[in-house]
């Protein structure tokens, strides 16, 4: 078992050398090939771990040590429980999607090789954070899948726009790693070691230590430690003020959107917090936190959602609206919720953005949702996948997004830390809104009528089965995902690896109420959020199917909050004045007068200049006169005879 | 543990002894035979520092491969020799850099090839010299003797204002070692005539002299270092250095500023070096954030690497004060794999300067398009610069971070910064030289790295990630030497 465990990782990782070193060499076919091959390699080896996990194995062990400091080992080992292997079978099979998928949608791009050698670079990196065992691995996983990420956003590099979003991209991800390197230096020096298995149970001992970061106001140092590590977790998983760059992302060719930047990467930080569950349990500061932070995320950004024409930036905010879902529930202790949606969110969401990208090769590479109508008839397959991703997304029973999300709200419900109200609040609003922006795009995309230009129009016509293939593979855990709700979120399937405080209990209450997933959609018809959702759809059928001049007057009507959330809140504006601006007049202030005029200036010119001056001084009496000498020796003489005298 | 056979000198003369050779070669005529001369003598001065490795004991702190001869008696000075822990990983970084070096400046150099290389060799041996002096004469003969070459490097070979940065460099480093002269004569009398630095170690000093002592070593490391605010120098030099003395310089010359600290300051002065510990913090703290700050708004990439050159050697003299494992073993770290990384960076400017003789970032754009291999080794060292996992580059900050919460959290919180402006500025610079559509006709007709570039950088880049991926065998030799130094300077002499 452990060599297969080594196989999942190293298996994609040969695959990206292949195709990264010498795909020159070995053209593309055999490099889509090679790659292919060993993530499905990596595929097999997770579902064959996955089961051997459900007989209830589990591992925990070193592969090599990295580093021995004093007393510390740090190594690279890994940890097999139902959390990583749950993770390893869903960010295998939907990489080997996008991998499948990325035949068709990069065919003719002249960067084919390389495009598969940074997807299955990604998938190694990816493969190394999950199946980590300790802060330090973690860490280089989530560093080098910061690092495939910008590559793959700037992967069309002549583009101005991409090389400007992968550079935000990682400076805003390193913000967050700031946060998360501090977190794992104080786990480091409160607990003596990185390794999971001993931090957690130790973490009871420290509950009552405190630290005093200003004078006189002491904090409790684990809910520093968790709140330095959620830093990190918005980083990664875009969590308002740190979700600038995802938007941004979308820059980067729309499979890696599906892979990196929606179903996997993005995910690594609800994730981190999962694992994280015994540190985070004993700070309720920071599940506060966690929960309001998620909390604006979800709605504010749902809220932008409604007013993008570009079909992939609606996506894109769609994703960062259900991490805020994932990461309201990790605030409610619902760790399990958190990383169930996190599986049917990969997959519907996967759908969503392989079925844009599949719209966009149909309309050439136009990304307007105003130049598209009435899809349907000329795309059935990619219609019909996205319209059963876009239920589930918008939670219509029966369809796995809607179990996972009913499960989070129902626990934010129960749940009774502070800011569990304003959680609670925005998850409930936000269920409309989904619904709202999602059929708005089905309906914006796939109905009406026709509006692009003739010559694309004749050109319409269904994707190759290389494109179709993952979305027909994916549409399936897209409907059913969510049935086994009862035993991974309810049961007893993440026992032993998530750990919740009796005193947050909220998704054991609801578990009480739990019934199967026919009672549950039973009951479901008789709450808020599915009435909220069906009255999205409706508003969406409405708004952009039937009285389609409504929206243009709203827009005209309500100018202000328009323009607020067209523009994101303004807040790219302010974070280009105040950081980026700042820092580079910062720079340059400390440069020109610091350096140049001060130290080079005053100091190092300035005592050249006094040598200088004080020679040209004392030059003035080396005339070369004999009788100023003379002169000069006769009084000389004079004060040395009167001092004598005296 | 004595040789018989004299290694450390082998180490040192064979390269001093080749370079020699290669002045004796004459004029441009025999430029190639002054090349294959010196790519042997390096490759030679390599592969004999090799045994250094193979053969040193990790369990001992004490100095191996000592060797101990009379050199002026009456004045007890001594050919004393010796290695331990710190100074046996930098010997070897400078044996791995100097064929590098050599083969970097192949077809670059044109005129006066002889002297170039020689010069070069020259250095290398009498920096292997500063290394395994145990004894303050000896040690400071090549201490000064290492400038001459460097002076020469700068002044014939360098760009336009090579002049006034000559001398700028010359004058800064030389005002400082003037007072860790005066230092060691004090030390002299104090230990009743002895040069021998080891002795050094254990001499009883109060703590007001302790004070000035650390004083004086402190301005001839911190010039060398540089750390800030004597760090002015090193932007002018490495703008105005050719490729081979810009990587010397950032790879190997700083690092004496960095080893001088570890041998005289710490173990010499330990009193003071705690008393004034928090001075060398703030100062090294301010290096990363000021440094960083305005690494971001060069325009000349040389001065960008140079700047970020000053903020990653903050990095050291934070970890060494302090004064806990993490950290001394994490600078020691860090100026080994900013050996590499610096040396690999100059080098990939070198490339493009060598092309288009410009080094300014406006004068670039689009440079992947013409130079795909090129950018994608630019791109590692660049990642490593901005401390990537998986590069040597984050191994040392990483450390040192890990040292500096233990002792207070904003210690860590600054220099963690870097995490930040580390990536922007370089990522920043990468974006505007590499990346978008190719910006000139100048940039249209470049050429992708040739054999002799790609071997230069493939070897870097592969030493970046081993060290990056297992860093474990740099530790183990300096841990036991650390961690006796570390035991010496946390007891008072007082």
């Amino acid at each position: 078992m452990q060599k297969l465990y080594l196989l999942v990782p190293l298996a994609p990782l040969i695959g990206a050398i292949i195709a990264g070193l010498f795909g020159r060499f070995i053209g593309p076919t055999w490099s889509h090939r090679a790659t292919i091959g060993l993530v499905f390699v990596s595929l097999v080896a997770s579902i064959i771990i996955f089961m051997d996990v459900l007989e209830g194995n589990s591992y925990n062990g070193s592969v090599y040590t990295w580093l021995i400091l004093g007393e510390t080992r740090f190594e690279v080992g890994f940890l097999i429980d139902q959390l990583t292997a749950t993770m390893m079978v869903v960010v295998s099979l939907v990489s080997l999607m996008v991998h499948i998928y990325t035949i068709g949608y990069m065919h003719d791009d002249p960067g084919y090789q390389r495009f598969f050698s940074y997807i299955s670079l990604f998938t190694f990196s990816m493969m190394m954070l999950v199946m980590s065992n300790n802060f330090l691995q973690l860490f280089f996983g989530w560093e080098a899948v910061g690092l495939v990420s910008y590559l793959l956003i700037g992967f069309w590099y002549t583009r101005p726009t991409a090389i400007y979003a992968n550079l935000k991209a990682f400076l805003v991800n390193r913000v967050g790693d700031f946060g998360f390197l501090l977190g794992i230096a104080l786990v480091l020096m409160h607990f003596g070691t990185l390794d999971y298995a001993s931090v957690f149970a130790q973490a009871p001992g420290i509950v009552d230590e405190k630290i005093e970061l200003i004078p006189g106001m002491p904090w409790l140092v684990i809910t520093l430690i968790c709140i330095l590590l959620f830093v990190g977790a918005m980083g990664k998983s875009a969590q308002f003020p740190l979700h600038v760059w995802l938007p941004d992302s979308m820059e980067g060719p729309t499979p890696i959107s599906a892979l990196i930047h929606a179903a996997t990467m993005v995910t690594a930080g609800i994730f981190m917090v999962a694992r994280m569950s015994p540190l985070f349990e004993l700070s309720d500061t920071a599940l506060t936190t966690i929960l309001i932070i998620g909390g604006i995320t979800t709605l504010f950004m749902a809220l932008v959602a409604v007013v993008q024409n570009d079909i992939k930036r609606v996506v894109a905010y769609s994703t960062l609206s259900q991490l805020g879902y994932m990461t309201v529930a990790l605030g409610a202790s619902a760790y399990s919720a958190a990383i169930f949606h996190l599986m049917t969110h990969a997959f519907f969401k996967a759908v969503l953005f392989l079925g844009a990208g599949s719209v966009i090769i149909a309309m050439h590479h136009e990304q307007n949702m105003q130049k598209m109508g009435g899809l349907k008839s000329y795309m059935p397959i990619t219609y019909l996948t996205m319209f059963i991703a876009a239920l589930a997304s918008s939670g219509v029973p029966g369809f796995s997004g809607f179990f996972s999300k009913d499960a989070i709200i129902e626990a934010v419900h129960f749940a009774n830390i502070p800011g569990a109200g304003f959680a609670y609040f925005c998850v409930l609003a936000t269920v409309f809104v989904t619904a709202l922006y999602t059929f708005r795009l089905i309906f914006m995309t796939f109905h009406g009528q026709t509006r692009m230009d003739k010559h694309t129009k004749d050109h319409l016509h269904e994707s190759p089965w290389v494109v179709t293939l993952p979305l027909i593979v994916l549409a399936v855990p897209t409907i059913a995902a969510g049935w086994f709700i009862g035993p991974i979120v309810f049961g007893d399937y993440f026992n032993n690896v998530i750990h919740v405080l009796p005193q947050h209990d909220a998704i054991v209450k609801l578990g009480a109420e739990f019934t199967g997933i026919g009672g549950m959609m039973m009951h479901a018809l008789s709450t808020i959020p599915f009435w909220l959702s069906v009255a999205g759809i409706f508003t969406a059928w409405f708004l952009y199917n039937v009285r389609t001049d409504i929206p243009a007057k709203i827009k005209a009507r309500c100018g202000f909050l328009y323009n607020l959330l067209d523009r994101k809140y303004y807040i790219d504006e302010l974070y280009s004045w105040l950081f980026a601006g700042g820092s580079r007049a910062l720079g340059t202030a400390l440069w020109k007068y610091g350096d140049i005029k001060v130290i080079d200036g005053f100091f190092v010119n300035g005592a050249a200049r006094v040598v200088a001056l004080s020679a040209a001084l004392v030059r003035q009496y080396q005339t070369g006169y004999i009788y100023h000498y003379a002169f000069t020796m006769i009084v000389g003489i004079f004060v040395i005879l009167t001092l004598w005298l005296y | 543990m004595s040789f018989e056979f004299p290694l450390l000198s082998l180490i040192i003369w064979l390269p001093i002894v080749f370079g020699i050779a290669v002045f004796t070669t004459g004029n441009d005529s025999n430029a190639q035979l002054a090349r294959w001369l010196a790519l042997v003598g390096s490759i030679l001065g390599f592969l004999v520092a090799i045994p250094l490795y193979s053969n040193f004991d990790v369990t001992t702190g004490a100095m191996q491969f000592v060797e101990n001869h009379v050199w002026f008696e009456r004045f007890n000075v001594n050919y004393h020799l010796g290695v331990d822990g710190i100074s046996m990983p930098l010997i070897l970084l400078n044996c791995f850099i100097t064929p590098l070096i050599v083969v970097a400046g192949w077809e670059v150099i044109k005129e006066r090839v002889s002297q170039y290389m020689g010069a070069f060799l020259v250095m290398s041996g009498i920096v292997n010299g500063v290394f395994a002096s145990l004894d303050a004469i000896l040690f400071y003969v090549f201490w000064e003797a290492s400038l001459i070459p460097m002076f020469l490097i700068i002044g014939i070979w360098g760009g336009p204002n090579r002049v006034y940065a000559a001398i700028k460099f010359f004058l800064y480093t030389l005002l400082g070692s003037l007072l860790m002269l005066i230092a060691l004569i004090y030390l002299y009398q104090t230990s009743e005539g002895s040069f021998s630095i080891e002795d050094y170690h254990k001499l009883a000093i109060p703590l007001t002299p302790q004070i000035f002592i650390f004083i004086a070593f402190l301005l001839a490391f911190a010039v060398k270092v540089p750390m800030w605010p004597v760090h002015t120098w090193l932007p002018d030099a490495h703008v105005e250095a050719p490729t081979g003395g810009s990587v010397v310089l950032a790879a190997i010359l700083l690092k004496l500023g960095g080893y001088g600290f570890l041998r005289f300051s710490l173990p010499i002065a330990p009193d003071a070096s705690l008393y004034l510990a928090d001075m060398m913090i703030a100062l090294s703290l301010i290096a990363v954030v000021y440094i960083g700050l305005i690494a971001l708004m060069q325009a000349d990439m040389k001065k960008l690497i140079a700047y970020s050159s000053v903020a990653h050697m903050g990095f050291v003299t934070l970890g060494f004060f302090l004064l806990n494992t993490y950290g001394i073993e994490g600078a020691m770290v860090q100026m080994i794999s900013h050996g590499f990384i610096s040396g690999a960076m100059f080098l990939c400017v070198g490339v493009l300067y060598d092309r288009l003789h410009s080094r300014q970032i406006a004068d670039y754009g689009g440079v992947v398009n013409k130079m795909p291999a090129f950018a994608a080794f630019f791109m590692l060292f660049a990642m490593a610069n901005a401390g990537l996992p998986g590069t040597s580059g984050f191994v040392g900050e990483f450390m040192v971070i890990m040292s500096a919460v233990k002792v207070n959290f904003w210690y860590a919180f600054l220099a963690a910064t870097t995490l930040i402006f580390g990536a922007a500025y370089t990522l920043w610079m990468y974006k505007r030289v590499i990346f978008g559509a190719v910006a000139s006709p100048a940039v249209e007709g470049l050429q992708d790295i040739s054999k002799r570039e790609f071997a230069l950088l493939a070897i870097l880049a592969i030493t970046v990630l081993w060290f990056g991926v297992y860093p474990y065998p740099l530790t183990e030799i300096m841990h036991t030497t650390v961690d006796q130094l570390l035991t010496h300077v946390n007891n008072s002499k007082l």
